[in-house]
């Protein structure tokens, strides 16, 4: 199923074109805020658009006659499992089936193959309240695919559970949303390139980026996709060897790709490993200096991550009390030319 | 461990249950034991307690069937005044039965509003059983309507929208998830307006009279039976209190064992 949606949401400050290939996963990444999860009740007909269309494959679920919910076939499953509390599991996942006119045997046969594809067959007997949420969160997940949807509308399956029991789980999903239609709301990097084939970046609830998972987080070209992928971002116009950004900024470095002309937007992108931090501007080098104020401090590893509003360094914990470095201290970041990747934006 | 209250707060919560229970131990010592048997089971009462539980039971069905949509209608939907509908549906919570009577006679008594049509058709409301029914009907509707709506806001739609994801059509998401999750709500909303349709007397008197055998409910004889026979009142009245007890009991035990279930 190819889902193609295309819709204005004026009070929610949304304007999204989004097109997913049929049996293609991608995943919604952006600030909160953004307009991810109104995407998502856009597609699932929770939410009436202002304007714009939403088709899945030939079937136009949008315009004159609006398909209700129910008969869209677009399961959504959100972060809180929301399994319904008066059934077992058994009958929580034979649920769809059920509303589809499926008898009774049929349906319990079809939600315990779904149970065990999704390794929760010894809970089907059990009540919402006697799971835990990573139990719930997969039963959850059965109870979505047993509805047979065309399109799967994932809302952060992840962000509510213990991290113990996430990767788990996020193998199960990588197994069956293989092939099928899917769009994951996600906020991790992992699920980002676990799951998906291609993200979409929105902001503001605007595309602002897409492509192959790996590429955008490789080379991301907006903020929030240089956030998760851990890198350090610059946007701005390529000038004099640098890139300089509205606020005043200048990041020199090695531009790559297509050849960038003068007053080209680009983006400047670095590791924060590649980073020096210094109590006092160095002078007389090839390096970018940027004088900052150290927002926090976090341990990241063996170092300490230094981050100081919207860019990051990577110091030793050594260099860190060294430099007694604490929030409100302003420091100079200083990169190499030679460690800064200059791109097109 | 539970946060207790201030220590304060206990002498006028004393007070208050005091304040309830005298007046039920007052009853128990004014009982006529030796008479008791004889007196509750005289002809006028048992004729007065089976009207009272066939009509109760039966308003509390009517209650039901149009209580459960009016909630779900008002909690789920929203339509300009919706709020103006809703204090207007839930006035005869406020209004004094007695006023409640009148407006019942007005509808469907034999000049009511209503009253020449349905005469036409040959049915007589007023002063029969049937206004029995529809007196409690009246008075114990917003009881229902209040408690469920309640429920149902509580419960909020996010299973419902869930369930509409997963095909169910709006019929099966009302009686597969929202009805089986404010059943608990339901059937408290029940047992309230079964109570109070059991307690039901002035709009009763003034819409429905007081026959015997036909429109003579409960708290009609009592209150007959007070200037009387106060013996007979007294006994009356701690039987009526008896059996709302024990529709309250069954009924929280009912809960208690769906909980357990759940």
């Amino acid at each position: 199923m190819t889902l193609l949606l295309e819709a204005t949401v004026a009070d929610r400050g949304v304007d999204v074109a989004l097109e997913v290939a049929a049996g293609e996963t991608v995943a919604l990444l952006g600030p909160n805020g953004a307009g991810k999860s109104t995407v998502l009740a856009v597609a699932a007909g929770l939410l009436q658009p202002d304007t714009g269309t939403v088709r899945l494959d030939d079937h136009e679920l949008t315009g004159r006659r609006v398909v209700p919910p129910h008969a869209r076939r677009t399961a959504l499953l959100a972060q809180d499992p929301l399994l319904f509390p008066h059934l077992t599991a058994l009958d929580n996942v034979a649920f769809g089936p059920r509303s589809a006119g499926v008898r009774r045997r049929a349906a319990r046969d079809r939600a315990r193959r779904w149970l065990s594809e999704v390794g929760a067959a010894d809970l089907a007997g059990r009540r919402p309240g006697e799971l835990s949420g990573g139990q719930a969160q997969r039963v959850a997940v059965a109870r979505a695919l047993a509805a047979e949807p065309r399109l799967l509308l994932l809302d952060e399956p992840m962000a509510a559970l213990d991290v113990a029991v996430t990767p788990a789980l996020r193998q199960t999903l990588r197994r069956v949303l293989e092939g099928r239609t899917t769009v994951v709301v996600t906020h991790d990097v992992l699920d980002a390139l676990l799951l998906a084939d291609r993200v979409v970046v929105l902001d503001r609830g605007r595309v602002v980026e897409q492509g192959p998972a790996a590429e955008v987080l490789a080379r991301p070209r907006s903020p929030f996709a240089a956030r998760i992928a851990g890198l350090n971002l610059v946007a701005g116009r390529w000038s004099g060897g640098a890139v300089r950004s509205d606020a005043g900024r200048a990041v020199a470095g090695t531009p790559s790709g297509p050849a960038l002309r003068e007053g080209d937007p680009a983006v400047a992108v670095f590791r924060p490993r590649a980073v020096s931090v210094f109590r006092d501007a160095p002078g007389g080098s090839p390096r970018t200096a940027l004088a900052v104020v150290v927002t926090h401090l976090e341990p990241h590893g063996d170092q300490v991550r230094v981050r100081a509003g919207d860019l990051a360094a990577d110091v030793t914990a050594h260099a860190a009390a060294e430099l007694d470095l604490a929030p409100g201290t302003p420091v100079t970041f200083s990169v190499k030319a030679t460690e800064v990747d200059v791109y097109a934006r | 461990m539970t946060p207790g209250v201030p220590r304060w707060l206990l002498a006028p919560a004393a007070l208050g249950a005091a304040f309830v229970l005298l007046p039920l131990v007052a009853i128990v010592v004014r009982v006529p034991w030796g008479d008791f048997g004889e007196l509750v089971t005289s002809e006028a009462s048992r004729e007065a307690l089976l009207l009272s539980l066939r009509t109760s039971a039966t308003s509390t069905v009517l209650c039901v069937l149009l209580g459960v949509p009016m909630a779900a209608v008002l909690a789920r939907t929203s339509f300009p005044g919706r709020a103006v509908v809703r204090s207007l549906v839930l006035l005869p919570l406020v209004l004094p039965p007695v006023v409640g009577g009148l407006a019942l006679l007005y509808t469907f008594g034999r000049r009511g509003l209503l009253g020449e049509t349905l005469e036409v058709l040959g049915v007589q409301v007023a002063f029969s059983t049937a206004a029995v029914v529809l007196a409690q009907t009246f008075v114990a509707l917003p009881f229902l309507v209040l408690s469920l709506e309640g429920s149902l806001r509580t419960a909020g739609e996010r299973y419902e929208l869930v369930a509409a994801t997963l095909g169910a059509r709006p019929t099966t998401v009302f009686r597969r998830v929202t009805l089986p999750l404010v059943l608990p709500g339901l059937l408290s909303g029940a047992v309230l307006a079964f109570a109070r349709a059991l307690g039901e007397f002035g709009a009763t008197v003034t819409f429905a009279g007081s026959l015997e055998g036909v429109t003579r409910t409960m708290p009609t004889q009592i209150y007959l039976l007070r200037e009387t026979d106060a013996d007979g009142a007294v006994a009356l009245s701690l039987l009526l209190v008896v059996v709302a007890v024990l529709v309250i009991g069954l009924a929280t035990r009912g809960r208690a064992a769906d909980r357990g279930l759940a």
